[in-house]
């Protein structure tokens, strides 16, 4: 990390991105969102979990499909 | 990281939702037109092949959401007479055959002119650091790439770089798609990058004033289909508001430190969208305080040097505005798939990877394979 | 800008109807390896030159080469230009392209067999003599891997700026007991790669876009002739997916055969920094040159022993079946994403970066 330009890791593939616009300090380690090269959210990794606890309750009821439960316990596992 | 995609892509999880929005919409009992308004959103859509999983009654149209598509034939014309003048013009792939009144940077590029592919506006300013040419940066894009552009142009460019800028901002051109005659959008998906910038709360008077859900989705597969669920059950309920189903990078209130740099370097101002409308604060334009890299004070800009030739006659007949409305579908076009192609595009939905047309075109003239097997 | 180029000596030429539908100048998408190519191929060179008296398998037949009976056996000859930038890239160079490509449109036709190479160097003046050496010796070693000899050669110079760096052709021929074309496919047929695909289009589009990767994304340019003689015997039908990639070849391969492709994305093998540089530049990877990897179209009994034989090779490690032929669509590609189905675009031209 320098400055206004962190090193970021795509799965892989190491790209420069800059920091001019991100919401909050960002730290080596941190998840990003990018756009056009430059990091507009330091996403924080409790989020994700929050995201699919989200799709969870919208299947919620939905008892008529049969996967709905074993998707639940999918979600659960890897979140 | 490796496994948050995969998580967003389970087609699994995929099937189930799809399983709950068909549901949700049966107990509608009644077909149903939902927009969303950003061509990543019908990207993913049409690279993972969900329309497929997407109800009958359910009519998922894809808005004025494609910045390329939006981009006016006046702005591309402005670029094409810069780099007439010997000026590298810096842009996006997508810009390149876009049709002005006479030529495209592609023909320019044909012809000689210096146009160069970047990825990001930061490419732009590097390019303009290595050389002592003038390096145009033919900036566009929703508030999301604007606000990347504010950045360079915050951080001391080099004094031979500059913007054209055909930046657009969203909300407003929601406004006029809602107040339409004859809309049948009963809901609204909002972009969550762009939202990400600009946060949840710039469309809650737009819910108020049109009675109409929105909710913010991700790009992967799962994120839209949660996102549409979200939105069909609102409608079902009656109850439109702000729901962002996209919080692990939307928030109430954006990113701050982001709205900051867009609204110092840029104002917003009425203009047309190519196809739509004229649409008040629907683009945006440098500030006068950085006149200084504004391309169009830079170079001498003639339009109606241009005004000589006669558009194209085909151009009166391509209906791009209505299908970005979301009025009618490519079909219904006499162009589509006939005179206007992507090797030889007559609108511009049909040169982005984003437009319409283009997707329409790519994925067999027919966005859902089933229906038409 | 310059007037237009090319006009000056042929003003006077006669119009002759073959240019309709085609733009006025020659622009980069026509190299591109897709429909604009094809379109500009089909309708300037092809109409008349096929028409000439020939037996044999022609230039009308668009094919990676052209074939002459010699008494038992097939004389396949292919010819290809070369032009690339970098021209030293990640996995490799134009040398190893130039010698590369050739071969491996001779092994599509079946000849794994090369007779001989010719070499053909334009240069530009103030070229670096250490580079011209450079790609000579990656020529040889690429020469030595497909047991193929550079036979004869030409050299041109041209004055600066007239010509970017270096073009290279190469034209080559070999012999084959069996002719292999890229329109016998018939319906129930298997398709199978013979390994990850998009390395050489992302790591070239890559090196441009200066995205750094560490040593993970490499060309994948390789002689494939001696992988492709274990399995040649037994094939219906070849191509390699070089520009345009596997999206531009499978097309090309269903249109010649009149049938459809049901390809199942998730056999298809993508090593991970492909997909995640693809994800980066909004570029499908099905969508980008491969320099060694082929399709190759088998009977669904011989679809398992087929893929065995090619994953017994080191170039054929990664070998996958991912489709099957069908009667319905001729010419269609429909992909299987997992989540539903839709077609595969046949790509216009060399695809760019794009935005949101």
């Amino acid at each position: 990390m320098r400055e206004f330009t962190a090193t970021v890791d795509f799965w892989g593939v190491r790209k420069d991105v800059r920091l001019d616009i991100v919401d909050e300090p960002v730290a080596p380690g941190d998840y990003i969102l990018n756009h056009v090269g430059f990091a507009i959210r330091r996403i924080p990794p409790e989020s994700v979990a929050e995201t699919l606890a989200l799709y969870e309750t919208l299947l919620e009821g939905d008892d008529t499909d049969l996967m709905t439960g074993d998707v639940r316990a999918e979600i659960a596992g890897t979140s | 990281m490796n496994d948050i995609p995969l998580q967003f892509r389970d087609p699994n999880l995929a099937r189930s939702l799809a399983a709950t929005l068909a549901r949700l919409v049966g107990d509608l009992g009644r077909p149903a037109a939902v927009m969303h308004v950003c061509g990543s959103h019908e990207q993913a859509i049409a690279k993972f092949g969900l329309r497929s999983l997407f109800p009958k009654a359910l009519d998922v149209i894809m808005g004025p959401g494609c910045p390329v598509c939006v981009t006016d034939v006046p702005e591309v014309d402005e670029g094409v007479l810069i780099a007439a003048q010997g000026a590298r013009i810096a842009t996006f792939g997508d810009m390149l055959k876009v049709p002005g009144t006479v030529r495209s940077l592609a023909d320019a590029q044909a012809l000689g002119a210096k146009i160069d592919i970047i990825y990001s506006p930061k490419q732009a300013v590097d390019l303009a650091r290595k050389t002592t040419e003038e390096v145009v940066l033919f900036a566009t894009g929703f508030e999301t790439t604007a606000v990347a552009t504010a950045a360079v142009i915050l951080d001391n460019p080099p004094p031979n770089f500059s913007v054209l800028s055909a930046h657009k901002y969203i909300p407003p051109v929601m406004e006029i798609v809602a107040e339409m005659p004859g809309s049948r959008i009963e809901g609204f998906l909002a972009a969550g990058h762009a939202a990400t910038i600009t946060g949840s709360a710039v469309f809650e008077e737009f819910v108020e004033r049109h009675g109409v859900p929105v909710v913010i989705a991700g790009f992967e597969p799962n994120d839209i289909l949660a996102g549409l669920v979200e939105l069909v059950e609102l409608i079902r309920a009656g109850t439109p508001r702000v729901v962002n189903m996209f919080p692990r990078c939307v928030t109430r209130e954006g990113n701050l430190a982001a709205q900051q740099q867009l609204w110092r370097v840029f104002r917003s101002t009425g203009g047309r969208w190519r196809g739509i409308a004229h649409v008040p604060n629907g683009n945006l334009r440098l500030r006068d305080e950085f006149a200084h890299v504004d391309a169009r004070r830079r170079f001498p800009i003639d339009l109606s040097s241009l005004w000589d030739y006669a558009p194209p006659a085909l151009a009166g007949q391509c209906i791009c505005g209505d299908i970005m409305a979301g009025i009618r579908n490519p079909r219904d076009c006499r162009l589509f798939n006939r005179e206007c192609v992507p090797e030889n595009p007559v609108g511009a939905c049909m040169v982005s990877n984003e437009g319409t047309c283009k997707i329409w075109h790519l994925y067999g003239g027919v966005p859902d394979l089933e229906a038409s097997a | 800008m310059s007037t237009d180029r090319g006009t000056q000596t042929f003003q006077s030429a006669p119009p002759s109807g073959r240019l309709e539908g085609l733009p006025h100048t020659v622009s980069l998408k026509q190299g591109g390896g897709g429909r604009a190519m094809r379109a500009l191929i089909e309708k300037l060179f092809v109409r008349d030159f096929a028409a000439l008296p020939f037996d044999g398998v022609g230039v009308g037949a668009m094919d990676d080469g052209a074939a002459i009976r010699i008494g038992e056996e097939w004389l396949v000859i292919t010819t290809d230009s070369h032009v690339i930038h970098p021209i030293v890239f990640p996995g490799g160079d134009i040398g190893k392209l130039s010698i590369c490509g050739t071969v491996n449109d001779l092994a599509m036709m079946g000849a794994t067999r090369v007779l001989g190479l010719t070499c053909s160097v334009i240069l530009e003046e103030g070229f670096a003599l250490e580079s011209l050496e450079a790609i000579q010796r990656s020529m040889l070693a690429a020469c030595i891997e497909a047991n193929a000899p550079v036979i004869t050669g030409d050299t041109k110079v041209m004055g600066r700026g007239e010509v970017d760096g270096v073009v290279i052709n190469t034209c080559g021929i070999g012999l084959t007991r069996t002719l292999v074309r890229d329109n016998a496919l018939r319906a129930g047929d298997r398709i199978l790669v013979t390994g990850s695909i998009g390395e050489h289009g992302l790591a070239v589009m890559a090196t441009r876009h200066g995205i750094e990767i560490d040593g993970e994304l490499v060309s994948d340019v390789a002689p494939l002739n001696s992988l492709i003689e274990t399995i040649v015997a037994d094939v219906t039908a070849m191509k390699d997916p070089t520009r345009g990639g596997v999206a531009s070849a499978l097309h090309e391969m269903a249109s010649k055969s009149n049938v459809g492709i049901v390809l199942d994305e998730r056999a298809i093998p993508v090593l991970p920094p492909v997909r995640s540089v693809g994800e980066l530049l909004g570029i499908d990877p099905l969508h980008v040159a491969n320099e060694g990897k082929a399709l190759i179209g088998v009977r669904a009994e011989l679809a398992e022993s087929v893929l065995a034989r090619l994953r017994a090779h080191p170039l054929g490690r990664r070998a996958a079946i991912i489709g099957t032929c069908v009667a319905e669509r001729p010419g269609s590609i429909i992909l299987d994403t997992g989540f539903g189905r839709r077609l595969l675009a046949e790509p216009e031209g060399e695809p760019l970066p794009r935005i949101c």
